[in-house]
């Protein structure tokens, strides 16, 4: 474990992608295989199921430290992270642990989760009792799931290419879809045969850049071609050996809940990979989001769901034909094997094309832009023709450039201690815009203002702090803050009224009184804009 | 004894002010950082080691200050009021006061950790106790500072091996002396910004041995930086002051690199815990060792603080001050600021 948390504080404590792959180099290429595949694992973002509930941990926390629960609370707000508080608040022993990470994740973490409450107590105890300095605090990272380091998925990629010896893309194609750590995994990893044992993979994704420059910049707009930019879940579509794999850009297997989607899929020929967007879709129509979002976390889906919200999945792309990995052929090739798969499909299939916009110059592209609310979009996506399908975000060849967001002005009535590098400070915020003499909380905003106008409110908030309900304090209701978001939607969950998607803070309004904040009237005008 | 006003704690009896924070006509002052000594009052008593470190920090307002050596007492209309160590900073003194056979004491800031810039705090018994609680939280416990001083050499070392320069940011008064105090100086030649360099010659002038440094801006002149350390207020930070050094690792000394977001908050390549306020093991044996039954909390997390204490069985209560919305890192940077003029020094 030692080792482990000896790569983590090397990671952690640099900026530079140069010295974090050294580090990465060096504890692959000397850890013991087994080692290896778990900190491979934890380093690209799986983590265990929750292990221990919350509050059993915090209590038992606070227990092996002496200190009360308030009292635990209280430093939980300001260290921001419960790995942390527990690492600062339980006494450290002189013991050391000899044991590697596959060790200690094998049996003192992952058997967590099968024990009983007083076994698992105890079980920590001793972790706790074992483990010195920052390997505990790794390990309880580990434990409450937050483990988080600073390097990219690239980064690891990068490293295992280098200890290697197999292609950076390789080993990105290997680490996509399902397998589980272990030993073999890593040892098939980074081998140099060339089969791939895993047949429901998918490719690594292609993201786009945000395009914040005119779109005129991009050269001739003959040169690219324009779709709009859904609102959805980015999907991979496997097909293979007379099977399907639906897979989300979060690399998670949608299996089962998507069963009109899955089902139009069996018509699609053996060796077909397509890229496209999940969407809730009536009448030739996207739904809003949190339609969608009603699908999204069903393992199994009713009758009711399937006909109140139905789906579809709009294929911009083709990533393999027959077999065949086509992603180095130019976009608009590709975009051709597209059409030609989908078209052939039967009536009624929940699998179509999303369509490419008609445009002549950049003049109609913005004009087009313009009007992506209404086509339900966030606004379009340009990808260069020639273009070849790559890995991850890149500048240059595709570009989401969305629509100017939707700002109303509302005033902070609650602010709550954020977490990481924020922790401590007040930085969590809830807005109410005004209905009369009342304010109605409509939107939670987390970001948006720089570290400077962070301070100031933090100071703001702590100076006119009205109440305190655990960690949330209701403030004097003075400050005004222009918040975007892409989307507004009626929702009955939400006291306004309302429900925003992605709000964050565009600025700080100071020159404007609580008085002059939006009111729920001009808010909900918005709903019909 | 003494009561909150809108300058700061106020004694009725004796007609003077602890540490205001606007002008009053009498101020006894605990130390010289800028959240307690404060400008523009009509005559200062602070403690004899003080004297010099608040005659320099008060410049044209200094010219009412008096001091007084640590144990002595003089009695202001009537109330018996002496100094007694710290151990905050150089002249650091916690305040007692007696009037008819009752004894306050004010802590000012203070650590009970063995500091060897300055005179060791001292337990001083009394009735009503007024404590800091900058660090109030059991998520503060300081490292032993042999250990956080092996770790800052081995940092500058390792640099120093690498062919950069090591900036290590700390309070210029205070702070910065007791980490000269700790340095390796086999490793390499120690550079002080001014802000810092003032400060220590009247640490050394007070009688305080540090090692040899040079100031920092005729260093580059000569170029002579190769493997440095240079110890600056943190202000320094982005500034084109910094440029001029080069290759540079920086690091920050302070108690709140304790906790991990506010390292990363501070954008430091290290952060060392190192403080020179109490912990909470500290405060707590502090509070004990006064034997009062009474105590007033101020600065820093007041509200964790009173709650133990009351559990404890103790009369306890919070006080304001006009630091108390702020308790991070920024108060004490602007607390500083004033020492600090922008790192042309």
């Amino acid at each position: 474990m030692r080792q482990f948390a000896a790569l983590y504080d090397a990671i952690d404590a640099s900026t530079a992608t140069s010295s974090k792959v050294a580090a990465l180099v060096d504890f692959l290429s000397s850890a013991p295989v087994a080692d290896a595949a778990w900190a491979v694992a934890f380093l690209v973002g799986r983590r265990p199921k929750r292990l221990v509930k919350t509050p059993d941990l915090r209590a038992w926390a606070g227990e092996a430290a002496g200190v009360p629960p308030w009292l635990f609370e209280e430093c939980y707000a300001q260290a921001g992270d419960l790995a942390e508080t527990i690492t600062l608040l339980v006494p450290e022993s002189e013991a050391h642990d000899n044991e590697g990470l596959a060790w200690w994740v094998e049996h003192r973490l992952l058997p967590l989760q099968s024990l009983e409450p007083s076994d698992q107590r105890a079980m920590l105890f001793e972790t706790w009792r074992t483990l010195g300095g920052s390997a505990r605090f790794v390990f309880n990272k580990l434990l409450t799931g937050a483990f988080r380091v600073g390097v990219s998925d690239g980064l690891v990629v990068r490293a295992l290419a280098q200890v290697s010896g197999v292609s950076a893309e390789t080993i990105a194609h290997r680490l996509m879809g399902q397998w589980e750590p272990s030993a073999e995994w890593y040892t098939r990893l980074v081998g140099t045969e060339t089969t791939d044992a895993d047949w429901s993979r998918p490719y690594p994704f292609f993201l786009a850049y945000p395009l914040d420059a005119e779109p005129s910049s991009l050269g001739e707009v003959g040169e690219w071609q324009v779709e709009w930019k859904w609102d959805g879940i980015r999907c991979q579509l496997v097909r293979r050996r007379g099977r399907t794999f639906l897979w989300s850009r979060g690399e998670e297997l949608l299996a089962g809940r998507f069963p009109e989607v899955e089902s139009s899929a069996e018509w699609l020929p053996d060796g077909t990979v397509l890229d496209g967007e999940l969407l809730a879709w009536r009448d030739g129509k996207p739904l809003p989001f949190t339609e969608l979002q009603r699908r999204i976390n069903r393992k199994t889906v009713g009758k009711k769901l399937l006909a109140d919200v139905p789906c579809a999945l709009l294929v911009y792309d083709c990533l393999e034909v027959n077999g065949r990995d086509v992603r180095a052929e130019p976009m608009q090739l590709r975009r051709e094997h597209a059409e030609a798969l989908v078209r052939v499909l039967p009536g009624g299939a929940t699998i179509g094309l999303s369509p490419m916009l008609d445009v002549a110059d950049w003049a109609t592209v913005r004009a087009s832009r313009s009007d992506s609310r209404r086509e339900h979009a966030e606004g379009l996506m340009l990808k260069r023709r020639s273009s070849p399908y790559g890995v991850g975000r890149r500048a240059g060849d595709w570009y989401k450039w969305k629509v100017n967001p939707l700002t109303v002005d509302a005033v902070l009535v609650y602010a709550q201690a954020g977490h990481g590098r924020r922790a401590g400070l007040f930085t969590d915020y809830t807005f109410a815009i005004r209905d009369g003499e009342a304010l109605v909380p409509f939107a939670k905003a987390y970001s948006g203002l720089t570290d400077a106008e962070i301070r100031q409110v933090d100071k703001f908030v702590r100076n006119n702090t009205l109440e305190k309900f655990g960690p949330v304090r209701t403030v004097k209701p003075e400050l005004v803050f222009e918040l975007a978001f892409e989307g507004i939607q009626r929702s009955t969950r939400h006291k306004s009224g309302i429900a925003v998607r992605f709000p964050r803070i565009a600025r700080w309004r100071q020159d404007k009184p609580a008085h002059e904040a939006d009111t729920l009237d001009t808010v909900k005008a918005l709903l019909d804009a | 004894m003494l009561r909150t006003t809108d300058r700061g704690l106020y004694c009725e009896a004796g007609d003077f002010h602890i540490d205001p924070w606007a002008p009053v006509a009498r101020a006894v002052v605990t130390h010289a950082h800028g959240d307690h000594l404060t400008w523009a009052c009509e005559s200062y008593l602070v403690s004899e080691t003080g004297a010099a470190v608040s005659r320099e920090r008060l410049g044209v307002w200094g010219a009412g200050l008096e001091s007084m050596p640590y144990g002595d007492t003089r009695t202001i209309n009537g109330v018996r009021v002496s100094f007694h160590p710290a151990g905050h900073i150089l002249g650091s003194a916690q305040v007692r006061l007696e009037y008819r056979g009752e004894v306050w004491v004010v802590s000012g800031d203070y650590k009970t950790d063995p500091d060897p810039t300055c005179a060791p705090w001292e337990p001083v018994r009394c009735h009503t106790f007024i404590t800091e609680s900058t660090f109030g939280l059991p998520i503060y416990r300081w490292p032993s500072q042999q250990q956080v001083f092996a770790e800052i050499n081995a940092w500058w070392a390792a640099n120093a091996a690498a062919g950069q320069v090591s900036l290590l940011c700390a309070y210029a008064l205070g702070k910065a002396q007791r980490l000269l105090a700790g340095l390796d100086p086999s490793i390499g030649p120690i550079l002080t910004h001014g802000a810092v360099e003032r400060m220590t010659a009247l640490y050394r002038s007070g009688g305080v041995a540090l090692p040899a440094t040079r100031f920092a801006s005729d260093a580059l002149r000569e170029k002579a930086i190769g493997g440095a350390m240079v110890i600056a207020p943190p202000s320094v930070t982005g500034s084109t002051w910094l440029r001029r050094f080069g290759d540079v690792r920086t690091a920050f000394a302070s108690g709140w690199m304790r906790v991990r977001g506010a390292r990363r908050r501070r954008g430091v390549d290290a952060g060392f815990t190192l403080s020179d306020h109490v912990d909470w093991p500290q405060l707590l044996a502090a509070v004990d060792a006064t034997g009062a039954q009474r105590v007033w909390v101020t600065h820093g997390f007041t509200g964790p603080v009173v709650q133990w204490l009351t559990g404890r069985g103790l009369d306890a209560r919070a006080i304001a001050t006009r630091w108390e919305g702020e308790r991070d890192d920024a108060a004490v940077d602007a607390a500083e600021s004033d020492a600090t003029p922008e790192a042309s020094a």
